[in-house]
């Protein structure tokens, strides 16, 4: 069986568990007329979903960023104090958050494509579902049951197409920020732990303790040697 | 014909390119079968074009439905495999 063929029971299973038959045709074409109010609310809500995924991921970025930024300065510093291998470190670390960054400049990316879709989506659906609503009072005012029968098969199958394809347009979307938001929650979990950056309780990483400590020993040996500048001094006085 | 790309919207197609459509069809079903993921893309971006270029796209006032439904174009291997076992949200 073909891609076509697939797609065509796909969609007909949609529509099934989507549409309602009343007995009297003219109803099903008011319920109908509900879900597609509905099938329309359920498509700004995705998109206004989006935006606020796009949002997160952005957030996310301006956090990774500065960590990388920090991890710059790190690198710098330890190469200042001859400590390559702190260098090294900072540089290996800043690395594998350049490609985080990378892989959210992408989702953001898809994300965007998304809402630009969804919201043409919406915007035809709107116009058909306009129209079908003009239709549908036309034929509750003109037309027995019987002949309404015959009447409005067209238009329900082309407007239940379109909300199957809107429905699964809007699923598909789940599905994407759904994985999403799981990988930047493992990522802002990571971050936190320390497993990337920071060790846990403490504010400063270990890059930065190593460097701190650092300069608490130059800072010592200074004094000390000052110090025994001064009693080298004392004592030949 | 009238041929719906989903996501995308509806086109109105000449008749005479069923058979070429439906060879395209032929050739996605065994690459994905085979698990050929860059064979199949491309098939599948060659069939989107098709319509694309040689369909006319329909008005958002027509109530029409379609001949035939082809996936986004954005449809990954993975989902093209749901399609043929009909699990996940392509579940028929």
């Amino acid at each position: 069986m073909g891609l076509f063929k697939r797609m065509e029971m796909v969609f007909k299973s949609k529509i099934n568990k989507m549409i309602t038959h009343m007995e009297d045709p003219r109803e099903t074409l008011d319920y109908s007329y509900e879900k597609q109010l509905e099938m329309l609310q359920n498509v700004k809500r995705g998109v206004a979903e989006v935006v606020s995924s796009k949002k997160r991921l952005q957030l996310q970025r301006a956090k990774i960023t500065k960590k990388l930024e920090k991890l710059e300065k790190q690198a710098k510093e330890a190469i200042a104090v001859e400590r390559e291998e702190l260098a090294r470190l900072a540089l290996e670390r800043k690395a594998v958050f350049q490609q985080q960054i990378a892989d959210i400049n992408a989702e953001i990316l898809e994300l965007e494509k998304q809402e630009e879709k969804l919201i043409i989506s919406e915007k035809r659906l709107s116009t058909k579902v306009e129209i079908f609503r003009t239709r549908k009072e036309a034929i509750k005012a003109q037309y027995s049951a019987a002949e309404a029968q015959v009447r409005i098969n067209e238009s329900f199958s082309g407007i239940s197409e379109e909300m199957a394809d809107v429905g699964l347009a809007l699923e598909r979307a789940e599905n994407k920020m759904e994985e999403m938001k799981a990988r930047s929650e493992a990522l802002d979990e990571l971050m936190e732990a320390g497993t990337l950056s920071e060790l846990p309780g403490q504010g400063q990483d270990e890059i930065e303790k190593e460097l701190s400590r650092i300069s608490r020993e130059k800072k010592l040996e200074s004094e000390l040697s000052k110090l025994k500048a001064e009693v080298g001094k004392e004592e030949s006085q | 014909m009238i041929i719906r790309i989903m996501e995308e919207g509806q086109f109105r197609i000449s008749g005479k390119l069923y058979d070429e459509l439906n060879a395209l069809d032929n050739r996605i079903v065994d690459f994905v079968a085979e698990g050929k993921k860059e064979a199949f893309k491309l098939e599948f971006s060659k069939m989107i074009e098709v319509i694309r270029t040689k369909g006319k796209p329909l008005l958002p006032e027509e109530l029409l439905e379609s001949e035939i439904i082809v996936p986004p174009e954005d449809l990954s291997f993975e989902e093209v495999r749901e399609v043929f076992i009909g699990s996940g949200i392509f579940e028929a």
